[in-house]
């Protein structure tokens, strides 16, 4: 199928191709055994321009959009999602910037990340997960600063990133409407970091807790008004939504490359497993789900780089069936494996794993439905 | 230079397009057509064609006096003082050449304090013996060593110049060629001569090792080639020969080096050189670890071999790369060459099909690596290779 | 400081399958692809251009189709480009290729250090780089593991041998010929595959060269290829599919005596 790219989508497609192949494929096992963060992988995103793919030629990106950025992080994934976060979370930690950042916290922010800066998103916490209006963290105004008091959980890049976005409350009597977003970099006096979690998969991607205590962070870093924290969060969520869901293209489409692979050099019964008709329909039912998750992918992508104004149904049914279909297509692939599908010498089982996390961050599938349903029953179609 | 498909010859039986290793000819209305952008003009269609339909032009240019041009020289390749294997192994052959076309064996000695040297060449087959001595060719240096080898060329006129395909030979006379504006062709695996014409026939591999090409240098002398180490055997040691050895000096001038060494450093190998090595364990990917090369090392230790690896092996950070084989690794043709689970990508295989026994164990019975192959084991290399190691052990200690 | 690199398109022989009927190679479909060694001949140029600042001149000899070498070359960062390409140079041997290679870098202008790859991956001959600095007189060392160090008017190297390695200085200009441990060529970035989207590519032909005509092609090649032919194929030899304790067996039983010899 062509999904009509750009002559630039190719080239970006092509260059995450070789990074897979060459840099990503030879060490992904290794680096899921011992989950250490990829260095020298993000080294070469960095030399080859990725971290800018999605942010103004003014900053010295490439100036492309959320597609350019979804193909990143689908290609990357198609490799290793853990790896992927690198990116992923960089750009989620990002997008709340581009949604409400004003034109000196660009001129000061952009220019970093685009040459690799690495960045994270922080609104999960403890006691709110789903439920970003019970955030406890607060931010308090102290003169020219804001002091920041509280614990942030299962943040992507924890540790590894030098620029975090993060939720806290100016007003906790306001409730969701008393919440702010600011920019904290990883050297504020205050902040530190707290537990690295051992995870299921994405396992070579750093997940950590973030702790401030009286965090002094400059009043400039205040994204947007004070109160615009919850608003700006639901936007982010919008535009990084789409990015969820490439990234479960990309796990569906690395396990059926490796599926398909594998049933044409298995042999039983004297002919490979590929020409039993049981096997055909299952590798027909997966590429047929792939194809239509990446194009809703890329639809919602397309929708939102088009500056439509209402993206959220769109881009959550993306995530959503994005992320179920790789969860079933990696299942299957695992299946296609037979034995081998379960032991760790072959790439299988890691996709299966990978899979599971992205039916749950970024909101589970569980609160898309709810977005997708209520927002149906408001506004009809 | 042009190349023509003779229309009214051409018959369109299309085996040109058979004999064609680049895809550059094509069948048009029953008659051949050459794509000139794909066209090397290597001549194979030429060598094809049964109704003479292609023609081939050469106007070249020809080395003046070429008749005068006569007897066969081996480069003397010393280092430290030590005269180089491959130099023995180019007098055998220099000799059979030699003695098919009735002429002389020289060889060239450059070096300091060498003279000792030369009569060794001389009890391994050579007739005479060209020596220039002096302090400024103690170590290889490219000019001071190419002008005088030049210079030797030019006064004794040799019609056959043979250098080992080594670090040295090989850039010292691709240098020297350029300044006789003569023919050098490289790593030859087969040589022999054309006693009429006496030409030197060069035949090697080309492409991977699939086709086989031979070359030859009809108007220019001397014809020079490279040889690698270890294709030819080496001459026997005969004591009680006797040659000449002609003694030359160089003017000042031409020891001028812009290029001088610094420091010579020799890395501490435990193992054998692979490139000398008669015996090579090689380990692949299928040996899934670094640790796992102790098993390889017992093998080779066992044989009074080295070890050898595929790319993937050193990519994968288990080895170090002086220990690859193939394409962009080392090019060996041992007597044996034991591969462990390797599974025999072309690129390993242009690197190590000149062994004469290739034993290849593997647990994928389809791995490339049996189509080469004299012996091959199917199976774990984990329990094939240390009941390898038990058993060679016991075998050769009796 | 003026680097220029040389480099060659060669058949990729990742993709090369062959035959098992007929044991030839199948080129049908085989891309071509920058000579694996040129690869690190480029990043070394590249390196040395970010080190010490100048710019990076890629050339290569060859036909029209091996712009897409050149445009890779830039997209890892040399600055321009230049095609050697004519029907004249057809049937090139080492010699004629060394000349008119050497023809073209005197028209690119001044340079102080010229990068090739060691060889080769199709022909293996190691002899081009040593011939261009032959035809333009300049010093050269082969098989460079490590530059440590570059002046005005000499540069520190350190040149592989079979025992190790010789640290040598040698004046400027000079050629090189690199080997694979000297680097680890990069993946091109997007900027760098941007830049060489739209640069545009100098050709060189047998009239812009100031070559003597005689001396171009398979006229000027004193070699040339009398018989190509398909070697004969290995006899297929024999493979134990038996229990490893019995496989072994007869393999050592097989091999001992020969290396005993």
């Amino acid at each position: 199928m062509d999904y009509l790219l750009t002559e630039e989508q190719v080239m970006i497609r092509d260059l995450c191709r070789e990074i897979v192949e060459e840099k990503i494929i030879p060490v992904r096992a290794e680096l899921d055994e011992s989950e250490e963060f990829p260095h020298d992988i993000v080294k070469v995103m960095k030399e080859s321009d990725l971290f800018g793919v999605y942010i103004d030629e003014k900053y010295g990106g490439m100036g492309g959009g959320i597609l350019d950025l979804c193909i990143v992080v689908e290609e990357l994934s198609r490799g290793c999602a853990g790896i992927a976060l690198a990116f992923a979370g960089t750009a989620l930690g990002v997008d709340p910037i581009l949604v409400a950042a004003n034109d000196e916290q660009k001129e000061r922010y952009l220019p970093r990340i685009v040459k690799g800066a690495l960045c994270a998103y922080g609104i999960t916490e403890p006691g709110a997960g789903s439920d970003a209006s019970a955030i406890a963290t607060t931010a308090k105004k102290d003169g020219d600063n804001y002091i920041l008091n509280g614990t942030k959980c299962f943040i992507t890049n924890g540790g590894e990133a030098e620029i975090y976005t993060i939720v806290a409350m100016t007003n906790k009597s306001k409730g969701a409407r008393g919440a702010s977003m600011f920019i904290v970099d990883a050297d504020t006096p205050g902040f530190t970091y707290g537990k690295k979690e051992e995870k299921l998969g994405i396992r070579a991607s750093a997940t950590r807790e973030l702790i401030f205590q009286d965090c002094k962070v400059p009043a400039k870093n205040l994204l947007g008004k004070e109160g615009q924290g919850f608003i700006t969060a639901m936007k982010t969520f919008d535009m990084s939504r789409p990015g969820i869901g490439a990234q479960a293209v990309g796990i569906a489409q690395g396990a059926l490359e490796a599926a398909l692979q594998y049933s044409k050099e298995r042999v039983q019964f004297g002919k490979p497993v590929s020409s039993f008709q049981g096997l055909q329909f299952m590798l027909a039912d997966m590429a047929t789900q792939v194809q239509a998750a990446r194009a809703l992918v890329y639809a919602s992508a397309r929708q939102i780089d088009a500056g439509v104004k209402d993206v959220t149904r769109t881009s959550s049914m993306a995530k959503m069936f994005a992320s179920d279909v790789a969860m079933k297509v990696t299942t299957d692939a695992v299946q296609i494996f037979g034995g081998y599908g379960y032991i760790k010498e072959y790439p299988a089982e890691k996709f299966m794993r990978d899979a599971k996390i992205t039916q749950i961050y970024e909101g589970t599938n569980q609160i898309q439905r709810s977005i997708i349903a209520l927002d149906m029953i408001k506004k009809g179609f | 230079m042009s190349i023509k498909i003779i229309k009214n010859k051409c018959t369109g039986c299309s085996l040109c397009v058979k004999a064609c290793p680049f895809a550059a000819i094509s069948m048009v209305s029953k008659k051949a057509v050459i794509d000139y952008d794909k066209c090397t003009l290597c001549s194979a269609c030429e060598e094809s064609c049964n109704f003479d339909a292609i023609e081939i032009k050469r106007e070249a240019s020809k080395t003046p006096h070429l008749e005068e041009y006569k007897g066969v020289w081996v480069f003397g390749e010393q280092k430290r003082g030590a005269v180089q294997p491959v130099v023995y192994e180019l007098l055998g052959k220099g000799r059979e050449l030699a003695d098919k076309l009735k002429t002389e064996l020289c060889c060239v000695l450059l070096g300091k304090d060498v003279k000792d040297k030369a009569k060794e060449l001389i009890h391994r087959g050579a007739d005479k013996v060209y020596l220039i001595d002096a302090p400024e060719l103690e170590h290889f240096l490219d000019e001071p060593y190419t002008n005088a080898l030049v210079n030797l060329v030019r006064k004794y006129r040799p019609e056959i110049l043979l250098c080992g395909a080594t670090f040295i030979g090989r850039s010292l006379v691709s240098r020297v060629a350029v300044k006789l504006h003569t023919g050098l062709t490289a790593d030859r695996t087969a040589l022999d001569v054309d006693e009429k014409e006496r030409f030197l026939l060069q035949t090697r591999p080309a492409f991977g090792g699939n086709i086989m090409a031979t070359i030859l240098s009809k108007n220019h002398r001397p014809q020079m080639a490279t040889v690698r180490h270890k294709v030819f055997k080496e001459s026997e040691l005969d004591t009680t020969r006797k040659g000449e050895i002609i003694e030359e000096t160089l003017s000042k001038s031409l020891y001028k080096s812009r290029t001088k060494i610094l420091d010579i450093v020799e890395e501490v190998t435990s193992t054998v050189n692979l490139t000398e090595a008669d015996i090579i364990v090689s380990g692949g990917r299928g040996i899934k670890a670094p640790e796992n090369f102790a098993m390889i090392e017992e093998l080779a230790k066992v044989l009074g071999g080295a070890v050898g690896s595929s790319r993937a092996a050193v990519d994968a950070g288990w080895i170090p790369y002086s220990h690859q084989v193939g394409q962009t690794g080392k090019t060996v043709c041992p007597k044996i060459y034991i591969a462990c689970g390797i599974s025999g990508q072309i690129q390993h295989l242009v690197g190590m099909q000149s062994a004469d026994i290739i034993i290849a164990i593997n647990q994928d019975p389809h791995a490339p690596i049996f189509g080469v192959a004299t012996f091959g084991i199917v199976g774990d290399v984990f329990q094939v290779v240390p009941l390898l190691t038990r058993k060679f052990k016991e075998a050769l200690n009796k | 400081m003026n680097i220029i690199v040389c480099i060659k398109q060669v058949p990729d022989t990742t993709q090369v399958k062959i035959d098992p009927e007929t044991n030839t190679l199948i080129r049908e479909g085989v891309d071509s692809v920058i000579n694996p060694f040129d690869m690190y001949a480029i990043e070394e140029g590249v390196r040395l251009k970010e080190k010490h600042g100048g710019k990076v001149s890629v050339l290569t000899m060859g036909p029209p189709q091996a712009e897409s070498a050149l445009k890779e070359a830039v997209s890892m960062g040399c600055d321009e480009a230049y095609l050697v390409s004519d029907r004249a140079f057809a049937g090139s041997d080492t010699l004629a290729t060394g000349y008119t290679l050497a023809a073209a870098i005197k028209k690119i202008g001044e340079y102080d250090i010229i990068i090739c790859g060691k060889q080769a991956s199709d022909g293996d001959t190691a002899q081009v780089g040593p011939g261009i600095a032959t035809q333009l007189d300049i010093p050269q060392a082969t098989y460079v593991k490590k530059i440590e160090d570059v002046k005005e008017k000499t540069a520190v190297i350190e040149r592989s041998t079979e025992e190790g390695f010789e640290i040598l200085e040698t004046s400027l200009p000079c050629l090189i010929t690199v080997v694979k441990e000297i680097n680890e060529p990069r993946i091109p970035s997007l900027k760098g595959r941007m830049a060489a989207k739209k640069l545009q590519i100098k050709t060189l032909n047998a009239i812009d060269l100031d070559t003597e005509e005689d001396r171009l092609g398979l006229t000027g090649s004193p070699t040339w290829v009398s018989k190509v032919f398909t070697p004969p194929a290995r006899p297929r030899g024999e493979i134990y599919e038996t229990e490893p304790e019995e496989a072994t067996t007869k393999l050592v039983n097989e091999l001992k005596d020969r290396i005993l010899q």
